[in-house]
């Protein structure tokens, strides 16, 4: 089997400009979305209680709805979870609430009006530890990017490391787009899904750059965007088949992890999905923008011809 | 050139029994246990205690499938869920014959069936987190704000009665907020007043303001003093809570400090939330009284004829005691209490450390008393126990009390750890609560599992198509992959989750992508014409620099949640970074000692089985050559 027969290097670079104003319309409009609505935190981040709960059949939510009404709360929010006889309630934080007895007092709430629940799990999260959790959150991307800036300086070039930086923080804010779009629960876990995307999407990058280099070393008289488009396609083969490889493992997660992974997978999955898009057709035409050349990978001096004495590339 | 010295054989070798092993633990399941611990801080488990339970149970006629002594006190291997409630019920009779005082802690726990010259290894299976096992996690927050303001409180007591002591006249000492200012009248009094501060009050950093008639000195704590208050609280309310979780009666509890000013609980197992917070948020105290040394009283008092006015005890080393109900002085006077040594003696010794208040009270008992035996009794529950009952030799001034003779170190730093152990040092909150039911843990397992075998298979089935004998390799390599990060993972005994369960799974998919990497770089090769063993050889060497490239991209970005994330996040990053440095290993070197042994030995290689190499203008479809 052979999925790519591919000729002649495909020009991707022509339409670079194209790409680069579909990216920059996506960007703004995950921008804007995640302004206008807002992402729906979980519990971890907002503080509050969460219970799920257990019914032998499919459980009534109005009944449930009622039942803690009639209880005195209010800003609650009842759903099915994973299927109709699971059920998670969600409540508010309250100054004035005795939280140490808030899942006995929900069940005796709930046992008036809706009879027969078990409880699976209740979380309860204070105020302080939400506010602590989002600045840890801040504070770890931006390790994250420094890290991998300084690290792609070092290997390869500023060039190289600015363009894969910002192609894959647009592929975070995307994500974080379809999260605020959809309302979709931005979670802790969500949050560890977003980092590992950031690197393992840079990861795309550094092995396209990585022919970028050895290609203006090995081939004279190519163009830089004739070297890029010979980078990206000679690469192509590879990034589809470990994105579907990685894409397989994130949809089984998808299918069989259950509810507590759904979310998890589904960031994952847009993250692989622009993740290909971004390194290849962003970060690409943005190191052809930054101004790279031939110039920057080959040593003034002690050059010799044909020999690969910078280490090992693909 | 495609061959690998011995030593990279037998490398890959032993790292792939060694996975073996340390894998293995997880595959035997779990069998019902019954494990007894001591209840109490003072009291230890030993051979003795072992030797009991197993006369215990063969008295009546429980087999068992093995009994032995951990850390965690002893523990008892049974063969099935009936005969460990029945080992329970009769072990809690025997061991603790008063239930309303428990000396035990008799629980049922699950041990790993392995057989022992696994567990001797110490090949364990992977420690499940709360989310997987089912349980409760608390977590606390110590407020240090109340602890320095608790502190303060007793100083700025103690600034007093020193003041007096001294004859220093000054117009009011008031705490406020976190300082303590003291009003003098002239500048002669509060020059004095500071003199005398700066020698006694070391932990005080002291400033000068107001002017005229109102002078004022003010009072506030060191930095390092501070710092030092609040690792005290934060180890005195982790020892108290150790001690009343015992009660629960949970095999392994954690509790373990969180940053500065937080402590985490765990309960795995316990369901009821409602008692474990009632016991968590319990107070106990600690009362000095007398003890009534009247000859014959205590001899009436153990027929049952206890004068008036006083109790009995039992003392921790099981002598009786009768002790005035009078009480002297309360634990809150009590501000310190540490092991240590007699100055004098070099005899292991308990320093005390009482507030103002407390030292001129025990200063008066003592003049009083000499001669006479004082009982220290922790109260708990409304029970009370004698934690050491000294005799008073001399007359105490100063607030600073130490108790020596007659004991071990040992002996000095239990009683230390229960003198401090009667109450909370700062006030604490729960932030985070969660609590997990069995079923949903064990249902948590399965859905990790089943995500990460039909994963597994998709991604086999795939590559051993698209890339055939290559394709095989690079699934061994990933079944390797994910046995070194099974090993480790129970080797080094981390906290699996589901995240972290996730994480295997997504090491697992990106872990492909080096042996993608290096496949497809042969089959370039190949389609440049080299020869088949130049293509292993070029197609396994360029392809490592990338690897390493992307590995450390992707390294840094686990890194960063390892160092920022918390809880679930934690799991997560543990398991990505360990995922990524065996999938170093795996990919590169033990795919490419199978390639090598297969293909390495031959002296004239063909073709490889490596799928179709396309090549533009070549048509028909055969092995390339």
């Amino acid at each position: 089997m052979e999925f790519f027969r591919i000729r002649k290097d495909i020009p991707f670079m022509r339409h670079a400009l194209v790409f680069n104003v579909i990216s920059l319309l996506t960007f703004l409009l995950a921008v804007f979305f995640l302004f206008s609505r807002g992402l729906h935190l979980s519990v971890e981040f907002t503080g509050g209680t969460l219970i799920e709960l257990n019914y032998a059949q499919a459980a009534d939510l109005e009944k449930v709805r009622d039942g803690l009404g009639k209880a005195g709360y209010s800003d609650f929010s009842v759903q099915n979870f994973g299927s109709s006889q699971d059920l998670l309630i969600r409540l508010p934080l309250k100054a004035d609430q005795n939280t140490t007895k808030i899942g006995e007092s929900v069940m005796e709430a709930l046992n008036a009006e809706a009879p027969g629940a078990t409880l699976r799990r209740v979380e309860f999260v204070g105020p302080q530890v939400g506010r602590e959790l989002a600045e840890n959150g801040a504070l770890a991307l931006l390790l994250v990017v420094i890290g991998i800036v300084l690290y792609l300086s070092f290997r390869f070039e500023w060039r190289f490391s600015v363009s894969a930086i910002i192609a894959n923080l647009h592929d975070v804010i995307i994500i974080l787009g379809f999260f605020a779009f959809f309302q979709w629960e931005f979670s802790l876990s969500v949050l560890a899904a977003v980092l590992a995307v950031l690197g393992y999407s840079v990861n795309e990058s550094v092995v396209v750059f990585d022919r970028v280099r050895e290609t203006f070393r090995k081939v004279r008289g190519l163009t830089t965007p004739q070297v890029l488009d010979h980078a990206i396609t000679s690469t192509i083969s590879r990034t589809i088949i470990t994105h579907g490889c990685t894409q397989m493992m994130v949809l089984s997660m998808l299918l069989f992890g259950g509810e507590t992974l759904h979310y998890f997978a589904l960031a994952l999955t847009i993250g692989i999905c622009f993740g290909i898009y971004s390194s290849v057709l962003v970060a690409s035409p943005l190191v052809m923008w930054l101004g790279v050349s031939r110039e920057q990978f080959i040593r003034p001096k002690k050059q010799i011809e044909g020999a690969n004495d910078e280490g090992a590339v693909v | 050139m495609n061959r690998y010295p011995l030593w990279k054989y037998i490398l890959v070798a032993v790292a792939l029994v060694f996975g073996l092993v340390y894998t293995l633990p997880n595959f035997f399941g779990e069998s019902p246990a019954v494990q007894v611990s001591s209840a109490k801080v003072t009291l230890k488990v030993d051979d003795k205690t072992r030797e009991r339970v197993a006369k215990t149970l063969q008295a009546a006629g429980i087999e068992s499938n093995g009994l032995f002594l951990d850390s965690n006190g002893v523990k008892v291997r049974l063969p099935s869920a009936d005969s460990q409630l029945q080992a329970k019920d009769l072990l809690e009779k025997q061991f603790n014959p008063d239930p309303s005082d428990p000396h035990y802690v008799v629980a049922l726990n699950l041990l790993s069936s392995s057989p022992q010259w696994l567990t001797r290894l110490h090949a364990l299976p992977m420690y499940l987190g709360l989310d997987l096992r089912g349980g409760v996690h608390f977590l606390l927050q110590v407020d240090m704000k109340g602890a320095a303001t608790k502190r303060l409180d007793s100083i700025s007591a103690d600034l007093r009665s020193l003041l007096r002591d001294k004859t220093v006249r000054h117009a009011g000492i008031t705490r406020e907020g976190d300082r303590v200012v003291i009003r003098f009248r002239d500048n002669d009094t509060r020059s004095k007043a500071r003199i005398l501060l700066e020698d006694s009050q070391s932990d005080l950093l002291l400033a000068d303001q107001g002017e005229g008639e109102d002078l004022k000195l003010v009072a506030t704590l060191k930095p390092e003093a501070i710092k030092r208050i609040q690792e005290f609280a934060v180890r005195q309310n982790m020892t108290t809570l150790h001690n009343r979780i015992n009660e629960l009666g949970v095999a392994e509890p954690v509790i373990a400090q969180q940053g500065a000013d937080r402590i985490v609980v765990q309960l795995p197992g316990v369901q009821d939330t409602a008692k474990a917070k009632d016991i968590l948020g319990r107070t106990a105290t600690l009362e000095i009284r007398m003890v009534d040394d009247t000859p014959g009283a205590l001899e009436a008092a153990q027929a049952g004829q206890a004068p008036f006015g006083t109790e009995m005890y039992v003392e921790r080393g099981g002598m009786a005691l009768l002790v005035k109900k009078q009480v002297v002085l309360t634990g809150d006077r009590l501000t310190d209490a540490q092991p240590g040594f007699d100055n004098q003696t070099h005899e292991p010794a308990v320093h005390l450390t009482l507030d103002s208040a407390g030292a001129r009270i025990f200063k008066d008992i003592t003049r009083d008393n000499v001669g006479k035996r004082m009982a220290i009794v922790l109260i708990e529950k409304g029970k009370g126990e004698v934690v050491t009952a000294p005799v008073i030799r001399a007359e105490i001034g100063g607030g600073r009390v130490q108790i020596s003779g007659r004991m071990s170190t040992m002996e000095a730093n239990d009683t230390a750890l229960l003198l401090r152990a009667g109450s909370l040092a700062a006030p604490m909150e729960i932030i985070e609560e969660r609590a997990i039911g069995p079923s949903l843990g064990a249902e948590n397992i399965q859905k990790g599992f089943h995500s990460t075998m039909w994963g597994f298979t998709a991604i086999a089935v795939f590559m051993i198509a698209y890339y055939a004998l290559f394709g095989l390799v690079s699934v061994i390599a990933l079944a390797a992959n994910l046995l070194f990060l099974v090993a480790l993972l129970s080797l080094l005994q981390a906290t699996l989750t589901l995240p972290g369960i996730a994480a295997i799974a997504l090491a697992l998919g990106m872990a492909i992508d080096a042996n993608v990497l290096i496949n497809e770089r042969i089959r370039e090769e190949l389609r440049n014409g080299s020869s088949p063993q130049a293509a292993i050889h070029t197609g396994y060497e360029r392809a490592f620099g990338t690897i390493l490239d992307s590995n450390i991209t992707t390294l840094i970005a686990g890194v960063a949640l390892l160092i920022f994330g918390s809880g679930p996040v934690r799991g997560f990053a543990v398991v990505h970074c360990l995922g990524i440095l065996t999938s170093l290993f795996s990919a590169v070197v033990v795919s490419r000692a199978m390639i090598n042994l297969f293909y390495g030995r031959r002296r004239k290689v063909e073709s490889l089985a490596i799928g179709q190499v396309w090549k533009p203008g070549n048509t028909a479809t055969a092995a390339v050559k």
